[in-house]
C-alpha cells in the first residue's frame, strides 16, 4: 500500500519511471537514522569495489560529501528548480493586508515583507489577492551533477541553503544516476542518503530494492536505528545493518545484534580505526589505501566482503 | 510565539546548536550547556531522531500534538473541476476519474485547495504528524518532538515545539536537526546565537562551510566549537582563522568521551571539568551577543 502510494506520487510528479523501466539498474540506498555513523566512508570504498557494475549517488543533497573523496574532473550541470515563492508587486498592493492575515506560515510581515526562508510557495496569497498583486516566481533551489571522477560517472547536487523540497532533488539526483547508469551498461545505483527518516530520506528509499543500515553502538544510534527500520518494514525494503566502530561498546553491538537477528541482520562489525579520516584526507576511499598494518587489512578485507555481499544479492 | 507579556519580565537568551554533518556532537554541546546553566531549558528539534533524552534522568510526557489541517472533500458537493489539484503546489491532490485523490502525508496544510474550491466543498481536518514531550522540570525544563516514523514533514513538528519555550528561563537551549535545509533553519530562525559544531575533517569542514553560508544569509549571530579536536587536520581552524569566526570552544578527540557518550553519559556527567568551560562559553556568548 505505501509503496504503490509513493509509486503512484512520484509518476504523478513526473520524477521518474524507475519502477516501470525495462532494463532495471537495481538500486541500494544507505542510510542510518543517526548522522555521522559512517555511511558515506563504507559506500565509497564499496562503490569503488563495484565500479565496473555501480553508479554513485550522492543524495545527502544538504550535506554531499562524496565529490571529496571522488573529486570530478568535468561535471554537467542541471539547474534544479523547487517551490516558487510569492512576490508582491507594490505598485498594485492596496496593503489590505488579507495575504499577511492568511498566510498559515507567518511569512509575510506586517510591512508586507516576504520572509523568503519562511514562505513555503503553496500560493495561498497569489490565489485569495483580492487584486492580483502577487506573482509566484520560480527560482533555482540548487543544483544537480553528473561528473566524471575515477570511478566513471558519479551523480551529486547542491541544494541551496535552508532551502524546501529536498525530497524532490533527491528524486532528480535518483532520476538522473539511473539514466546515466543505463547509458554507460552498469546495472546497479548505490545511493547514500541522508541522516533522519523524514522527506528526503524517504524519498531516497522509494522504490529502492535494498537498504544498508549504517549503525554504531551508542544509546544514540540504537535508537535512531529502530525508528528507521521501522520507517523501512512500512516500505517493505529488505534491510541489512553494519555496526561501525562496533569496539567503542560491544555490550551495545550485542544488543543491536540481538535486536536486529529476526529481519535486518548484522552482516559486518567493523572496529574503529583512525584510517578512514585519513582516506578522507588523502581524497580516497579506505580499500584504495595502502595496508600499512594488520588492522587496515582487516578493515578491507571486512569492506571487500560487504561488497561481494551486495554483489552478490542485487 | 512571543507574547506581549514577555516584555514585563527579563527575555531569555535563546542559543540553537547546529552542525551541517551530522554527528558532530550538537547533542554533547546542548545537553551538557543546558545542565551546566542554571534555570534553563533544553529544546531537542531533531525531531525526526531525537536522542537528548536518552541523556537526561529525567522522565517525558506527551504535552502536544503538532497537527496538519488537511483537506476533506464532501463528495455530494464537489464537481470534479479539478482546481484543487490544479492550485495544490506540492501535488498532494489528484484529478482521478470521478475521484479526487490525497496523498495526505505530502500535503502542507496551506489552505490553497479550500480557497480555490467554487462549490466549497472542502472542509479541514487536522492530522497528527509528531508529538511534543516534556519533563515539567522545575531546574532543568525539557522538551522535545517527535516525528511520527513514516511522515515526511519535519517543520511543522518543530515550529509546534517551539511555541513550549519557557520565556521564565536564563537559557534556552535548542538542539537542531542535522543539514541545512528547512528543517535546521526553523530551529535556528528565532534563536538569539547559533553553536555551529564542527568536526575537524574534510567532511566535517565542507558541510559546515554550508551552513555557515545559511547562517549568514539569515545574519545569525553566531560562533564554532570543534568537536574531536585532532581527529582530521587543522583545515577547519584554518578556515575559522581565515573567515574571523569565534571559537568559542575545543572539545577534544578521547576515545574515552567516546565510550561514555556510547552509554548515554553527557559530557560534564563523564567529566565535571568540563562545567566550568560551559560556564565560561555561556559568558561568553553573552558578551558576543552585547
Amino acid at each position: 500500500m505505501e509503496e504503490e502510494f509513493y509509486e503512484f506520487r512520484t509518476r504523478y510528479k513526473g520524477a521518474d519511471r524507475m519502477m516501470t523501466s525495462k532494463i532495471e539498474a537495481k538500486q541500494l540506498t544507505v542510510v542510518s537514522g543517526k548522522g555521522g555513523t559512517g555511511k558515506s566512508t563504507i559506500i565509497a570504498s564499496i562503490a569503488y569495489l563495484l565500479k565496473d557494475r555501480a553508479l554513485l549517488a550522492d543524495a545527502d543533497v544538504d550535506a554531499a560529501d562524496l565529490y571529496i573523496l571522488f573529486p570530478p574532473t568535468k561535471s554537467e550541470t542541471k539547474e534544479y528548480k523547487g517551490l516558487k515563492k510569492a512576490i508582491i508587486d507594490f505598485e498594485k498592493c492596496t496593503k489590505c493586508n488579507i495575504c499577511q492575515e492568511s498566510c498559515r506560515f507567518d511569512a509575510i510581515d506586517s510591512d508586507l515583507f516576504i520572509d523568503s526562508f519562511k514562505c513555503e510557495g503553496c500560493a495561498l496569497c497569489y490565489h485569495i489577492c483580492p487584486v492580483s498583486a502577487i506573482s509566484m516566481e520560480e527560482r533555482i533551489s540548487g543544483y544537480y551533477y553528473s561528473s566524471d571522477t575515477r570511478l566513471g560517472k558519479m551523480v551529486h547536487a547542491k541544494l541551496n541553503p535552508g532551502e524546501e523540497s529536498s525530497g524532490l532533488l533527491v528524486a532528480e539526483v535518483r532520476k538522473k544516476a539511473k539514466e546515466e547508469a543505463e547509458k554507460t551498461n552498469k546495472n546497479l545505483v548505490l545511493i547514500d542518503g541522508s541522516p533522519g527518516l523524514g522527506c528526503p530520506v524517504i524519498s531516497s528509499i522509494t522504490g529502492s530494492d535494498m537498504a544498508l543500515i549504517v549503525t554504531e553502538p551508542t544509546l544514540s544510534g540504537k535508537h535512531d536505528l529502530e525508528r528507521i527500520l521501522k520507517l523501512l518494514e512500512q516500505f517493505h525494503i529488505p534491510s541489512y545493518v553494519i555496526v561501525n566502530r562496533f569496539d567503542i561498546n560491544e555490550e551495545i553491538t550485542e544488543e543491536i545484534e540481538a535486536m536486529c537477528r529476526d529481519s535486518t541482520p548484522v552482516i559486518s562489525r567493523i572496529p574503529f580505526n583512525p584510517i578512514f579520516t585519513k582516506a578522507m584526507i588523502e581524497e580516497k576511499s579506505v580499500v584504495e589505501m595502502e595496508a600499512t598494518d594488520d588492522s587496515v587489512k582487516n578493515i578491507q578485507e571486512l569492506l571487500h566482503q560487504i561488497a561481494k555481499f551486495i554483489d552478490e544479492k542485487l | 510565539m512571543t507574547d506581549v507579556n514577555t516584555s514585563i519580565v527579563m527575555l531569555s537568551m535563546k542559543i540553537a546548536v547546529v552542525s551541517g554533518k551530522g554527528g558532530t556532537g550538537k547533542t554533547t554541546v546542548a545537553t551538557s550547556l543546558a545542565l551546566t546553566i542554571e534555570n534553563s531549558q533544553l529544546i531537542d528539534a531533531d525531531v525526526e531522531e531525537p536522542n537528548c533524552f536518552l541523556f537526561l534522568n529525567t522522565k517525558s510526557e506527551v504535552v502536544g500534538k503538532a497537527e496538519i489541517p488537511v483537506p476533506r472533500i464532501d463528495e455530494d458537493i464537489c464537481t470534479l473541476c479539478g482546481k484543487c489539484s490544479d492550485s495544490c503546489e506540492y501535488n498532494a491532490l489528484a484529478n482521478l476519474p470521478g475521484q479526487i485523490l490525497l496523498f495526505e502525508k505530502i500535503c502542507h496544510g496551506c489552505g490553497v485547495c479550500s480557497a480555490v474550491c467554487p462549490v466549497d466543498a472542502i472542509t479541514e481536518e487536522n492530522r497528527v504528524i509528531g508529538y511534543i514531550y516534556s519533563n515539567n522540570g522545575e531546574d532543568l525544563l525539557f522538551n522535545y518532538g517527535e516525528l511520527i516514523v513514516g511522515e515526511e514533514l519535519s517543520t511543522p513538528v518543530i515550529s509546534k515545539l517551539k511555541e513550549y519555550a519557557n520565556e521564565e528561563k536564563d537559557l534556552i537551549v535548542l538542539d537542531a536537526p542535522p543539514g541545512s535545509a528547512c528543517a535546521m533553519v526553523e530551529a535556528a530562525i528565532d534563536s538569539d546565537f547559533i553553536i555551529v559544531v564542527g568536526e575537524p575533517t574534510p567532511f566535517g569542514l565542507s558541510d559546515m562551510k554550508i551552513v555557515i553560508e545559511t547562517l549568514r544569509q539569515l545574519q545569525k549571530k553566531f560562533g564554532v566549537i570543534i568537536n574531536k579536536d585532532g581527529v582530521g587536520n587543522e583545515e577547519m581552524e584554518q578556515y575559522c582563522k581565515e573567515e574571523n569566526l569565534n571559537i568559542l570552544m575545543k572539545i577534544p578527540f578521547d576515545l574515552e568521551i567516546a565510550k561514555q557518550y556510547s552509554t548515554g553519559k553527557t559530557l560534564v556527567e563523564s567529566f565535571p571539568v568540563w562545567r566550568k568551560n560551559f560556564t565560561n562559553l555561556e559568558q561568553d556568548i553573552k558578551e558576543l551577543i552585547g
